[in-house]
């Protein structure tokens, strides 16, 4: 299938109905190595009322980020392209580390690793305040990154130690972090799209009953194309757009859900087309180019800091490894996987900085060795952390732990300093 | 003596101070009973409220008389004031509300229709729309909407239309609500109470007549209270919604009608504690909800015929009170409990075993479970009635228990 731009005319996004589209074809393999005509990402801006810019130059080399044609401002400054640039940097060699720890034995059970989607991550997590919440899925290590959870407590968290931001109770697949506004790390699909409607449900909350005038936090839910096609995908996009939530759904389309391919799973692929359907803008963006994901992010992120309610955002992206470490990725077509790496967002993003001068190699080189040290630090820290103790197994059952009741002596068993060891009588 | 007992409407010994105050009527008047539906006031006396036709149910019908405050009653020479069980819901609910600005409702029909059991009839007028918030029929997002609120400082109360509807949300009910306080390392608190009448009611078929107390008790991480008098409805309901750990509040739709004295002052039960209805010698009673009305029904007849039945209510679903059980155990030595759940995986059933394991030694006979029966709730009347476990089963069961 080829997301052509040609699909997407050039005019402001209408939230009624369109017309019907062309299909897209089924075969993805006839996509052209020139890709400078496909990929351009959202032509249209997310206020209807606003005229489109041409965002397209025909760019003589394979896909970089593309640069606006209008005033002569870059999309970041040094200082912001830097950023991103550390942030890309430390997901892709974290979650390399992970994959060498895992093979080492250190870490156990279901790993799911984000290679190749660092462009969403960074794109918008890093346009947050700390009071901003984001929802994951398993895949989340990445997102715990960008929001800022130290790497230390997330490799601890992955080796299983007591030090881990859920003191090892969490695992790769629930990360959570309430300093950092981290609502996790969810094992099912979808599961954590309701919670995030609900933290921003208790923003809009905090606005209007509450008094809080200058609360306007905004919530992220980031999920993949496979959520797309359940029911508590819909049911959250409906309640957002109906109460005007501020909220983002950020859709990390990596066309394959294990091996179920989207185009398989789905009627309509695209799945920006669902966002006007319940009332919402939907948009449609390259998720391999992190400048462009950043633009989409901030006009989303803007207009739910604003009140006008949440925004669908399908981030077309890919990841390089299987679904996760278990996965022997024996479906996806090679060619397709080299399309892809071809279009790494930290390589992208590497020459736009070199083309726009604004760092040069010895700057990168730097920020990958801090990386390298941080990651290292980070594996020393979590080797060296001690294993949860018994003591551990039970304390966090209740929030109050009144809750384990009252034992056959008469007193709350939560009074017994024992109790949270386990015993077969609880 | 059975075959008037089988006529006569529910009979509650109610006590406002949850003391044991249990008067039978007399002989005298319960020829009069065999007409119509009767309301046992917390000082024992029992009067008719309504005469209704139809099957020998034994309980209220859904719309007795709801006469609040003392019309009939000369208030001013007893404390408190007289409501139904719906009214005392809502009371608890509007008092925690009045009290923490954070305390919403969330559910279907529960703004501007005011909830299908009037739980929350004038408090979306009162505290307005996103307080009290009508939600579209998607008991999966909007359960997990709430999971998400509480997590980020909200206490919301989830209302299910009728319990078997969060069958939907079991998904963000066992996964979130019971395991992200655990799965965070203790970093997120789920302060939240979801709340919904459920049982077998009156010929409303299979699928609104279910019982998930069973489903939901393996969830670890949750508390789950039965309310079954309008005092403890309101004590639960406010304890529930103070409580940093998520609650199920089950409540019955037979049992929203039931009219009782309840303090003025502000009180609070314990979600832990199970409560002493009938103290006794012989056998120990264990029951919740709708059951304890059937209990004390039977109650009554085997007074009559010399038995003591100690009964206690015991509230606290998961987790069970066992010193209130095990005291009762250790006196009487014979156990008998007596639920709507089904037989299989009950309720009931883990209270056999937990009884078993921490008090085997007191017990002089095996523990006898009546539960529902394993079927599906039967559309036809007499079906339904045989499903559920009646008086003259308790009766036959306790002489069994005690021979």
């Amino acid at each position: 299938m080829s997301f052509t731009a040609t699909k997407f005319p050039p005019s402001p996004l209408p939230l009624t109905s369109r017309s019907n589209d062309k299909p897209l074809s089924f075969s993805f393999h006839h996509s052209k190595p020139n890709h400078s005509s496909s990929f351009l990402g959202s032509t249209r801006r997310l206020t209807p009322l606003a005229t489109p810019h041409a965002r397209r130059t025909p760019s003589p080399s394979p896909p970089s980020a593309v640069l606006l044609q209008q005033a002569s401002n870059l999309l970041v400054t040094k200082e912001e392209g830097l950023e991103l640039y550390e942030d890309m940097i430390l997901g892709r060699f974290f979650e390399d580390k992970c994959a060498e720890m895992y093979y080492r034995g250190k870490m156990f059970g279901f790993v799911h690793l984000y290679n190749g989607q660092e462009a969403v991550s960074t794109g918008f997590i890093r346009l947050l305040k700390k009071e901003d919440s984001v929802v994951s899925t398993y895949r989340d290590h990445v997102h715990a990154l960008s929001k800022g959870v130290p790497a230390r407590e997330v490799m601890s968290e992955l080796f299983g130690k007591a030090t881990g931001c859920c003191r090892g109770q969490g695992g790769s697949m629930h990360m959570f972090s309430k300093e950092h506004n981290l609502l996790g790390g969810f094992a099912f699909i979808g599961e954590g799209i309701p919670v995030a409607t609900g933290a921003a449900f208790t923003s809009k909350y905090r606005r209007e009953v509450l008094n809080e005038s200058d609360c306007d936090h905004v919530t992220l839910a980031f999920f993949g194309d496979g959520t797309c096609n359940n029911g508590q995908f819909f049911e959250c996009l409906n309640m957002a757009a109906l109460w005007k939530l501020p909220i983002v759904f950020v859709v990390e389309n990596n066309l394959w859900a294990i091996g179920m391919s989207h185009l398989r799973a789905t009627s309509d692929p695209q799945i920006w087309k669902k966002g006007p359907a319940f009332g919402m803008p939907g948009v449609h963006v390259d998720g391999m180019d992190v400048l462009k994901v950043r633009e989409v992010a901030k006009e989303a992120i803007q207009r739910a800091r604003r009140g006008e309610g949440p925004t669908l955002v399908e981030c077309e992206t890919y990841r390089f490894r299987g679904h996760s470490l278990a996965d022997p990725d024996e479906l996806r077509d090679p060619v397709e996987k080299e399309h892809y790496s071809g279009r790494d967002p930290i390589t992208a993003l590497k020459k736009y900085l070199f083309e726009n001068s604004l760092a040069n190699e010895q700057e990168l080189k730097s920020i990958e060795k801090k990386i390298d040290e941080i990651l290292e630090d980070a594996v020393e820290f979590a080797d060296k952390s001690p294993l949860p103790h018994r003591s551990q197994l039970l304390e966090n059952v209740f929030a109050d732990p009144k809750g384990f009741g009252i034992g056959p002596d008469g007193r709350y068993r939560c009074e017994d300093p024992k109790f949270t060891e386990g015993t077969a009588h609880v | 003596m059975a075959t008037l007992c089988q006529g006569l409407g529910v009979v509650i010994p109610l006590s406002s101070s949850n003391s044991s105050n249990f008067r039978l009527p007399s002989r005298r008047s319960i020829s009069a009973w065999k007409d119509g539906i009767f309301v046992v006031r917390s000082d024992a006396r029992v009067s008719q409220v309504l005469k209704t036709g139809g099957p020998n149910h034994e309980l209220l019908i859904p719309n007795a008389v709801a006469t609040k405050g003392g019309s009939s009653v000369a208030s001013t020479s007893k404390p408190g004031h007289e409501l139904l069980l719906f009214e005392a819901l809502r009371e608890g609910l509007e008092e925690e509300m009045e009290r923490d600005p954070c305390v919403c409702v969330m559910g279907e029909d529960v703004g501007h229709y005011g909830g299908s059991y009037k739980v929350t009839k004038g408090l979306a007028t009162k505290f307005g729309d996103l307080r009290v918030l009508d939600t579209p029929i998607a008991e999966n997002s909007f359960t997990g909407m709430g999971i998400g609120a509480a997590m980020t400082g909200l206490r919301p109360v989830v209302e299910g239309m009728n319990m078997g509807f969060l069958l939907l949300a079991f998904n963000q009910i066992s996964n979130n609500c019971g395991m992200l306080h655990y799965t965070s390392g203790g970093q997120f608190k789920i302060p939240i109470v979801i709340r919904g009448p459920g049982g077998v009611g009156r010929q409303l078929g299979a699928e609104h007549s279910q019982r998930l107390e069973s489903y939901f008790q393996s969830i670890p991480g949750i508390q789950m209270v039965a309310c079954s008098t309008p005092y403890n409805a309101k004590g639960l309901m406010k304890a529930a919604i103070r409580s940093e750990n998520p609650v199920i509040l089950f409540e019955h739709v037979l049992l929203y009608n039931l009219k009782e004295r309840i303090p003025d002052e502000e009180y609070v039960l314990s979600l832990e504690e199970a409560e002493m209805v009938r103290p006794g010698e012989h056998v120990t009673i264990l029951t919740y909800s709708r059951m304890r009305y059937h209990v004390m029904q039977a109650a009554k007849t085997l007074v009559n015929k010399g038995y003591d039945p100690e009964v206690i209510d015991i509230r606290s679903l998961k987790p069970f009170d066992l010193y209130t059980i095990g005291n009762s155990v250790k006196k009487t030595h014979r156990v008998l409990i007596v639920e709507e759940c089904m037989r299989t995986g009950g309720i009931g059933a883990s209270l056999t075993a937990a009884i078993t394991e921490n008090f085997h030694d007191y017990l002089d006979a095996p523990i006898v479970c009546l539960s529902s029966q394993d079927v599906p709730t039967p559309y036809a009347g007499t079906l339904e009635e045989w499903t559920v476990v009646q008086p003259a089963q308790i009766v036959t069961a306790v002489e069994q228990l005690c021979q």
